[in-house]
């Protein structure tokens, strides 16, 4: 019978099926954080029971670090950071601490270090651990109970998904991203649309993506309400695993690349949902509300709530209208922003750093704006460093920080004020996510360097009719 | 985890909809090592709003929340289950929701019962009119009665057998653990380690 890649991965996986429970799956790699983990590690302990697969285990530290360089000083996260230091050595845990060489957000540093790999399932104790899927892993967020279930099992017994293809046609405008392309989908289908689903993202314009592009948007999947997002791998994600610390050596690599060719959907495979989008209508995308699926084209308009019809959403747009300080009709283009912020595990990359510098070379950041550029991890702040980036960072008045989370979610010190606006390379525009009282528009790297250099929510182009 | 077969509480009428677990519990609360005291971070922002519905005191001691669609998306936080139990919230309604929150929701015994959205709409206006007003929630029978409302809710089969039972997910797993030996052992050499 014809399957559909996410199938695959799940039915190479199944450790035991019985009617009417949920298969439970075998799980080839778990990563763990100081935040979601120490109430797993404890009733591992409660329990007298041990973590099963320690070579297949790798934690990090990132929500709570500080970006600027220095020790934790806030008492709480400090606990939390110590806590899971103390559970990885009671537990045999490889862990990279801060200042470690391979320290960095969870989600870049599995891929970059080799471990993500195509036809693995992948689970980590958040949510953007949909981010590997760019690679045709199955991975996907849990909560601490199955952490603590992988844990002690290595397994976690999961009901079955719905399968939905995203079939991005033809080729991307210039200028058009990654990031426009998935806040695009999440505004068609909605923050709910993708529930129960795992998406598979295909089509001309995403082979023609880079691995760490098609991280960014399967990063993003979350963001539709989808269980995970998973794109097939090609020579694109061959090219780029060769040779990573982790990624297989020699005939090892032959028979890995014999068994990943056939990851993919069969022709004849049938989804149970299939959305389309025309690639060429697609343009620099942002958000001008308080959740993912509220986004519009850079050229649009503040949305008038007076003119939807539906009474839930014209509530819920006139309550994001309140809380984000904006008035019907205000072109986006007109919005000014106090901060800009670069990273996360949705743009934290280097290739998101090589964007971001190729715009602010020669160019200064608005006076009246504050300027942001966080690494995701360690590795890549040194490369951002080798090539020169970081300089440039400097030079046109941007904050260079160390790797971390950041203001992605207002866990550590980089923090919104009240009321303070940001354009945000991030994942969520929610209310408060960059601290309480903080209004977050969502854009690419290349919108956020050129709403820094103008002050207002601008992209490249618009530098170039300045 | 406490077995669940019927539930009588004060209900309490949350009229939105997409509730994140951001706005459950922002991460600010997320700190702690333990797995109580979360219900001081329940619905931080909101509760400092004087109008907020869980600051009225007919509803403060509810049991029930009875939400709009789309309920628990976002962060996969699990202390945005706690801090619901840790409030007291024994069960939540809605028409829909977010797929990890509700998986974390029956691992914890916090029961989701998906609701149409029209007897959610039943509800709250009976909730409103009598604030403080008591819902049962029958597990057995899947039925949510309010007044002279009574709703039908989904859940699955395999979680209302656990929730009934008060099984704990790990035990049950590990009963199977000649089978986790035997996948195992058939893994591909290429595969990576950590260490």
């Amino acid at each position: 019978m014809a399957r559909t890649l996410a199938e695959k991965v799940w039915e190479a996986h199944v450790v035991r099926r019985a009617p009417g429970e949920p298969d439970v799956l075998y799980i080839d790699l778990h990563l763990l954080h100081e935040v979601t983990s120490p109430q797993a590690f404890d009733g591992l302990r409660l329990e007298g029971r041990t973590v099963r697969r320690t070579d297949l285990t790798l934690a990090t530290e990132d929500h709570n670090v500080p970006t600027t360089p220095g020790p934790i000083t806030d008492a709480v996260s400090l606990t939390q950071v110590e806590t899971l230091r103390r559970n990885c050595a009671e537990f045999d845990v490889p862990l990279y601490s801060m200042g470690d060489l391979e320290q960095g957000i969870v989600h870049v540093v599995g891929p970059q270090l080799g471990l993500t790999q195509p036809g693995m399932t992948i689970v980590c104790g958040d949510s953007h651990t949909s981010t590997h899927g760019a690679f045709g892993a199955l991975a996907f967020g849990i909560g601490t109970s199955e952490v603590e279930h992988v844990l002690a099992t290595q397994t976690l017994p999961l009901k079955p998904f719905r399968t939905m293809a995203i079939t991005i046609r033809g080729a991307l405008p210039d200028g058009v991203t990654a990031k426009d392309v998935v806040l695009a989908v999440i505004a068609r289908i909605g923050t709910g649309g993708g529930q129960g689903y795992v998406l598979e993202f295909r089509g001309e314009a995403i082979e023609a993506l880079s691995m760490e592009a098609r991280m960014t948007i399967c990063n993003m999947s979350i963001e539709a309400g989808a269980r995970a997002g998973m794109i097939a791998p090609d020579q694109v994600t061959f090219d780029y695993l060769r040779g990573r610390d982790r990624a297989p050596q020699g005939a090892d690599w032959d028979a890995a690349v014999a068994a990943w060719m056939a990851l993919r959907s069969d022709d004849d495979a049938v989804f149970d949902a299939e959305v389309d989008i025309d690639a060429s209508t697609l343009t620099p995308f942002v958000t001008w509300g308080t959740n993912p699926g509220q986004g519009l084209p850079l050229a649009a308009t503040v949305p008038d709530p007076a003119l939807i019809v539906d009474e839930t959403e014209r509530a819920d747009t006139e309550r994001a209208l309140t809380y984000m300080g904006l008035e019907p009709g205000t072109p986006l283009r007109e919005i000014a922003v106090d901060t800009v912020f670069v990273g996360s595990c949705t743009n934290g990359r280097i290739e998101d750093l090589r964007a971001v510098a190729d715009v602010l070379r020669g160019r200064s950041v608005a006076p009246s704006v504050r300027m942001l550029v966080v690494p995701g991890s360690a590795r890549v702040r040194l490369q951002a460093e080798a090539e020169g980036l970081g300089k440039v960072f400097e030079a046109a008045g941007a904050e260079w920080r160390l790797p971390g989370c950041s203001m992605c979610l207002a866990m550590n010190p980089d923090k919104l004020a009240v009321g303070e606006r940001s354009a945000s390379t991030s994942n969520r525009n929610f209310e408060g996510r960059q601290g309480p009282g903080g209004r977050t528009h969502l854009v690419s790297p290349q919108v956020a360097a050129a709403t820094a250099v103008r002050g207002t929510l601008s992209c490249p182009a618009d530098l170039d009719k300045d | 985890m406490d077995a669940f077969t019927t539930h009588t509480g004060i209900g309490v009428p949350l009229r939105r909809s997409n509730v994140d677990t951001d706005q459950i519990i922002p991460a600010v609360y997320l700190k702690r090592v333990s797995r109580d005291g979360f219900e001081d971070g329940l619905f931080a922002a909101w509760r400092s709003d004087g109008s907020f519905v869980l600051n009225h005191p007919r509803y403060a001691a509810g049991t029930v929340l009875v939400a709009g669609p789309d309920f628990g998306t976002g962060s996969s936080r699990e202390h945005a289950v706690w801090a619901l139990m840790n409030y007291g919230f024994r069960v939540v309604l809605s028409s829909r929701f977010a797929d990890i929150f509700r998986g974390n929701s029956g691992k914890q015994g916090l029961l989701t019962a998906q609701v149409a959205q029209d007897d959610i709409e039943l509800i709250w206006k009976y909730l409103e009119q009598d604030p403080g007003a008591e819902v049962t929630v029958d597990l057995t029978a899947r039925t949510v009665t309010a007044g002279d409302i009574v709703a039908p809710f989904q859940v699955d089969d395999y979680t209302r057998w656990r929730l009934m039972e008060g099984l704990d997910d790990i035990g049950l797993t590990l009963r199977h653990e000649d089978l986790i030996g035997e996948h195992e052992s058939g893994r591909a050499a290429y595969l990576p380690r950590t260490r």
